[in-house]
């Protein structure tokens, strides 16, 4: 749950250690433990390749014969792709995936700096009541995001905020801050006090201290909290549905309407879900060893 | 709202509330000293205390009051609400569904997650063999739903039809006759099951294979001494080194699975009974409109969660200590 409590992340061992599990598979034989690493990799590759073929190939081939088929009869086209990217007409799934910018950027960006600001408070500062209100704030994390979602619809009506994306980026900014502050409250007990009274003794204030300090020493958590809350709210269903009027929704709510009223349309729905991946899958692919912690990290957020 | 209009919200919006961090900023290089100290932190935290107190402690007290009324939130119930999910014969079903998958999900994921890490500990394409397993983790579970919908594909068994779903043809292949793998009760809900374990497994094979590659040599090197067989130090080494581990993933991926929503709502809706209490409380509070049904579901959730999430934490509180 904290990115210091990651017994489990350590750099991998490397060269020729020989490791308990390491001898586990000498056992079974290595040929066989090759085949079986094969097979459950295959498996699990397998329908993701297989809709991905299908979203370049034409329609009429998509609904009529198995992706298999393209290997003897290769017919390719971009014509799905164009067709989801557009942002006007039936097919086009190209304004939600705009909207899907355009809730996370402030839903990663406004929980990073609230959080941050807190964490410091909890870690640095001491007052009345600190305790109390840190351990409340951990407790909350623990709450399924699915007890506040209607009487939080029916604040937001009586604040005229129903159908603005505020309703979705004030929604995933509370959401996220019980693990965003805990996670940096963790990483920012870690610095050496003796730092930080340092500063003081030079006169600098809690701002300073905050901003020449901790925060070039905050990075990588800072990283690891921001790409686990973009993948949270870029990959979110739930809250994406309760909140967003018809001009907000991102492409999780395009793509699962799409699943529900055309759930034939293949050739949209292969390349509109590739479509909708490609944004993640860069961001995980570039930052994975971030993502790997804040992931450990936040587990049990939801 | 044109898309230029979209940003320029957007920009608006981080832009108020840059402006609001810096007031509070500002605000407290007003005070100085020590004994500023408290309302610093109060400046600090004030922001969050609100959010969460109006987002989520508010509305988490509301829904547990509100699970106590009728449909229309306005009259005063008692606890029908949970009679209703605990005898009528569609919410056992819901009920029964979770069940199933709170025990196959974590169990399966993390045994395959697990077997992988193993497989694959020391192999020369470790890195992407990894990657292969983990990317189902970093897509949306909607995106995952669709990729296996179109493995289920069903089309009609009729001369010239052919299958384009991979599951249907193989079996046509081995000389069955193709199924609808999603419609067929009780057994769509196992093979709803196994996309949220495609998506999990990746996570248990992370965790697990750093952990694996975190036992001590000296743990190894004196087994190995004593001659204890490969299979013997999977069973008395590997394991019980883990073991805090193994806990963790399958807590985590447990509590997940509770909370499942997506996969059930993209692939089936919830028809063909296989609803679970996360769509079950969407359904009945959004579709349905019995908002005091809805809330009792909601309730439920969080008290079956909680029990896991505090287990959870004292595992990664004693592994912490060690």
């Amino acid at each position: 749950m904290t990115a210091t409590s990651v017994p489990v992340v350590t750099t991998p061992a490397v060269g020729k250690v020989d490791t308990a599990a390491g001898r586990a598979k000498k056992k079974l034989t290595s040929p066989w433990a090759s085949f079986a690493a094969v097979v459950l990799a295959v498996l699990w590759t397998l329908p993701t390749f297989g809709l991905l073929i299908s979203s370049f190939r034409p329609e009429l081939k998509i609904k009529t014969t198995g992706w298999w088929t393209f290997f003897s009869d290769p017919q390719f086209t971009l014509d799905n792709y164009r067709a989801v990217l557009q942002t006007s007409g039936s097919d086009g799934l190209g304004s939600y995936f705009i909207n899907s910018f355009i809730i996370v950027i402030p839903a990663v960006i406004i929980p990073i700096c609230l959080a941050s600001l807190a964490a410091y408070a909890f870690a640095w500062i001491d007052f009345k009541g600190k305790n109390f209100l840190f351990v409340l704030v951990f407790a909350l994390q623990i709450v399924p995001i699915q007890v506040t979602l209607i009487p939080l619809l029916s604040l937001y009506v009586k604040a005229g905020l129903s159908n603005t994306f505020w309703t979705l980026w004030l929604s995933h900014s509370t959401f996220a801050l019980p693990l965003a502050i805990f996670l940096l409250h963790n990483f920012m007990k870690e610095i050496p006090r003796e730092l930080l009274e340092a500063a003081r003794v030079d006169g600098a204030g809690h701002v300073q201290i905050f901003f020449k300090v901790l925060m070039p020493l905050l990075t990588p958590a800072l990283a690891a909290f921001g790409i686990f809350q973009f993948l949270w709210v870029w990959n979110d269903l739930l809250v994406a549905l309760t909140f967003s009027g018809p001009d907000q929704q991102p492409m999780t709510v395009g793509l699962a309407n799409l699943s529900g009223t055309r759930d034939t349309a293949w050739h949209l729905l292969s390349a509109g879900a590739f479509v909708s991946m490609i944004v993640p899958v860069a961001v995980f692919l570039s930052l994975q060893r971030y993502f790997v912690r804040g992931l450990l990290a936040g587990g049990l957020k939801g | 709202m044109s898309n230029s209009e979209k940003f320029l919200t957007m920009l608006s919006a981080i832009l108020l509330f840059v402006a609001v961090v810096g007031f509070i900023l500002f605000l407290a290089t007003r005070f100085s000293g020590r004994r500023a100290d408290r309302v610093v932190a109060w400046l600090f935290l004030a922001p969050t205390v609100v959010l969460l107190a109006i987002g989520l402690i508010y509305p988490g007290i509301k829904t547990i009051w509100q699970s106590f009324f009728n449909a229309s939130g306005g009259s005063f119930i008692g606890v029908d609400n949970y009679k209703t999910i605990f005898t009528t014969s569609d919410q056992v079903t819901v009920l029964r569904n979770t069940l199933l998958w709170v025990l196959f999900t974590p169990f399966v994921a993390t045994a395959v997650g697990l077997i992988y890490a193993i497989l694959i500990d020391k192999a020369r394409v470790e890195a992407f063999a990894k990657a292969l397993i983990f990317l189902p983790m970093a897509i949306s579970f909607v995106g995952a739903s669709i990729i296996w919908k179109f493995v289920y594909a069903f089309r009609p068994d009729q001369g010239g039809v052919k299958q384009i779903g991979l599951v249907n043809q193989v079996l046509v292949w081995l000389g069955g006759s193709p199924q609808q793998w999603l419609v067929n009760s009780p057994w769509n809900t196992l093979f709803l099951i196994v996309v949220m374990i495609w998506i999990q497994a990746g996570f248990a094979m992370t965790v697990l294979s750093a952990a694996i590659k975190a036992i001590p040599e000296d743990i190894i090197e004196a087994a190995r001494l004593d001659g204890v067989s490969p299979l013997g130090m999977f069973r008395f080494v590997t394991v019980p080194s883990i073991r805090p581990a193994l806990i963790v993933v399958l807590t985590t991926i447990g509590i997940g699975t509770l909370k499942v929503f997506d996969v059930v709502r993209t692939m089936t809706g919830g028809q063909f009974d296989t609803s679970v209490v996360a769509n079950e409380f969407y359904s009945q509070s959004f579709r349905a409109n019995n908002q005091g049904l809805g809330a009792a579901l909601a309730v439920l959730l969080f008290v079956l969660v909680t029990p896991i999430v505090a287990y959870n934490v004292k595992q990664l509180r004693a592994s912490e200590a060690r």
